[in-house]
């Protein structure tokens, strides 16, 4: 019976997902494709996943932590240092001489431009993205895990900042390029479908961008449904009855927050593709509070809160209230207030009213599907008593 | 004669200056129900802790199954703060005198054993809390499914991608079967924490045996019940301990409950042992009365 519930949610989950991947194509091939609405999805898309993969972490194994910024950082410079072409490399790295990594993933399978090349250099790129920043997670999880709440959350991000520091260190410039920007990699544009003249005849990237997502978000939705998902929240519920229970908590604590890591590590190179550029002085950890501020909007304990605030977020910051920052005149009345920086002003605003009036967030710790089966539920009911 | 499930050789618990558990030596036969007794702040609860590895005793031994499971002597600064007795006993060289009886394998190496809490758990020791300690948020199937999880044969990639199918159908259903056998199938879907009290008692208790132990520790079962559930209770242990082939070791305060069901008692005051022997034995013992009542001022002089 159970099961049977789940097979029919998990297709619906499915089909739900499909609509939107295949939504997202149509839109972008139809409308302007600079317009704002395709910045907003992509950056959202991004966000999404890296708002998921912490709230892995603090929201699910109730482990609170703040590196997130940093273990992007590592994913996008692993991702930006794999892809950039051979050819580039002089260029980008010019103040160092060229790069002491001479070998580019995408040219390895047959350079950028193939389907091949672009394809399985990207995957694999963002894959080692991922798996650096976990065997960094693995290395600090040693010492700092053994801390709780607000000592772990600011042990984490010391790291994060020490991270940062240490990637623009200009001894290291010939594989990070110091403290310039890395660059020329393929990013979410190179999987518009050209033809021969240059012309492009399928706009991919946003879809791209919502794909990559989509998978990562999907398998830490896995996780969390399968018994090591269970296990995490019982250490979020009662550390001292999980450990009685016979939960290994070093052994799960270790493996949620090398999880975490490796995803926001994915998340990093997906920021990079779509930032086109990869630069340490970005992943500040006022990142991680945006972050942060998007898994609490969205609900700590909610994946479908943590995608949907951050879609919300990514579109009141950069597309909904860009008017408040320009000087208005409605004839010759100036607008009071608006001008550079009133956006912010608003937007905090906004945020405290949302945080009064959800307090826990816009999904609680409840899921969209959720949602509905509760309204099936009282529907029932009701009726029940009418009859 | 039966065979011992547990037994606890001069283990003695100190926190800095405070010997919480002194020189406790008790043992525990397969298919028992012994009790553990004192007034409050005795160390009962530290002793359980001492045994389900939440503290690290500061000296002592403690076997389960005839298999050494914690052992430790003084070390470092406590060697030299230590107040307890047989200081000497677990460290490296020690030599039994003449004629002495003990379980200790290890005698004279000074090894030390310290299992986490999962591990000792995975042994076969489940506990429950004296303040209930149930995953609150989750549901009362979910509790009981989560006690499966360390011994099932997964790890975290084939538990994501589903390739654990048949260990996940298992679980599932020894889950199912065990909220059967404790009526407790029809609440599966509550929120663990928003259940009465005494119904969390009991969901407590079957988390702790869906873990399979072969000896249950019950911290305080019966704090904050009344009589009659007090007396079904009583039932309740008599009735696990028959199905699942257990041996029981409990604290608990309420003193019918203790008499009625123990085959044998310890009582605990200001850390060390002071009586024990059959219900009958300890209910007439004068130094227990004088633990539990006190003594009258003018016979103290």
């Amino acid at each position: 019976m159970i099961e049977k519930k789940s097979k029919k949610g998990a297709f619906l989950a499915l089909a739900f997902v499909a609509a939107l991947l295949i939504l997202v194509i149509v839109l972008e091939n139809t409308m302007k494709p600079t317009h704002m609405l395709f910045t907003v999805l992509k950056k959202g898309a991004v966000y999404a996943l890296v708002a998921t993969s912490m709230n892995l972490l603090n929201g699910f194994t109730g482990l609170f932590s703040l590196g997130q910024a940093g273990f992007m950082l590592l994913g996008a410079y692993t991702y930006a240092i794999l892809t950039i072409p051979v050819a580039d490399k002089d260029s980008v790295y010019y103040l160092y001489g060229g790069s002491t990594v001479k070998f580019s993933l995408p040219d390895l399978f047959g350079g950028a431009d193939t389907a091949p090349g672009l394809i399985l250099g990207v995957l694999l790129a963002l894959i080692l993205g991922g798996c650096v920043a976990a065997l960094v997670a693995w290395l600090i999880g040693l010492p700092v895990l053994r801390l709780k709440s607000d000592y772990l959350a600011i042990a984490t991000l010391g790291f994060a900042e020490i991270i940062r520091a240490v990637f623009q260190w200009d001894k290291l410039g010939p594989v990070t390029n110091g403290a310039n920007a890395l660059k020329n990699f393929p990013t979410f544009s190179s999987f518009n479908i050209t033809n021969a003249n240059g012309e492009v005849v399928l706009r991919l990237s946003t879809f791209v961008a919502f794909l990559l997502s989509a998978i990562c978000i999907t398998i830490i939705v896995l996780l969390i449904n399968s018994s090591y998902g269970r296990a995490f929240k019982a250490i979020r519920e009662d550390d001292i009855a999980a450990e009685a229970m016979g939960i290994n908590l070093a052994k799960h604590k270790r493996l949620a927050f090398c999880i975490s890591s490796f995803f926001a590590g994915v998340g990093g190179g997906l920021f990079a593709m779509f930032a086109n550029q990869a630069q340490a002085k970005n992943f500040t950890t006022a990142m991680t509070y945006e972050i942060l501020l998007i898994v609490v909007i969205g609900g700590i304990g909610s994946i479908s809160g943590s995608c949907i605030a951050s879609f919300l977020y990514v579109a009141a910051s950069e597309w909904w209230l860009r008017f408040l920052d320009t000087e208005t005149y409605i004839g010759s009345f100036k607008v009071p207030f608006l001008r550079n920086g009133f956006r912010m002003v608003v937007f905090s605003v906004i945020i405290m009213i949302v945080v009064l009036f959800f307090r826990k967030g816009i999904m609680g710790d409840k899921e969209l599907p959720d949602l509905f089966r509760k309204r099936a539920k009282t529907k029932g009911k009701a009726g029940a008593e009418h009859a | 004669m039966p065979e011992n499930v547990l037994s606890m050789e001069h283990v003695t618990m100190q926190f800095g200056g405070v010997v919480a558990v002194n020189d406790l030596s008790l043992r525990v036969d397969q298919g028992e129900i012994v009790a553990l007794i004192g007034p409050n702040g005795a160390g009962k609860t530290t002793a359980f802790n001492c045994i389900t590895g939440v503290y690290e005793p500061t000296n002592g031994l403690v076997t389960f199954k005839g298999e050494p499971m914690i052992r430790n002597h003084p070390q470092g600064k406590m060697a030299k703060e230590y107040k307890g007795s047989e200081p000497q006993m677990f460290t490296e060289g020690y030599v039994p005198a003449a004629g002495e009886q003990t379980a200790d394998p290890f005698a004279g190496t000074g090894k030390v054993v310290s299992p986490t809490p999962d591990h000792v758990t995975k042994l076969g020791i489940a506990r429950t809390f004296q303040n209930i300690r149930l995953f609150s948020a989750l549901t009362v199937f979910e509790n009981v499914l989560i006690a499966k999880h360390m011994r099932a044969r997964q790890n975290f990639l084939s538990a994501t991608f589903r390739l654990n199918a048949k260990e996940e159908k298992r679980m599932r259903e020894e889950s199912m079967a065990l909220l059967e056998e404790q009526n407790l199938a029809h609440l599966k879907d509550e929120v663990a924490g928003s259940l009465p009290y005494g119904i969390q008692r009991r969901l407590e208790i079957a988390r702790a045996l869906a873990t399979e132990p072969k000896l249950l520790l019950l911290d305080e079962p019966a704090a904050g019940m009344n009589p009659q559930e007090t007396q079904e209770l009583t039932d309740f242990i008599r009735q696990i301990r028959k199905e699942y082939n257990l041996t029981v070791f409990m604290i608990e305060h309420h003193m019918d409950l203790v008499m009625q069901i123990s085959d044998r008692i310890y009582v605990l005051d200001f850390g060390s042992l002071i009586a024990q022997g059959s219900p009958a034995e300890v209910q007439n013992n004068p130094r227990v009365i004088e633990a539990y009542l006190g003594v009258a001022d003018d016979a103290e002089d």
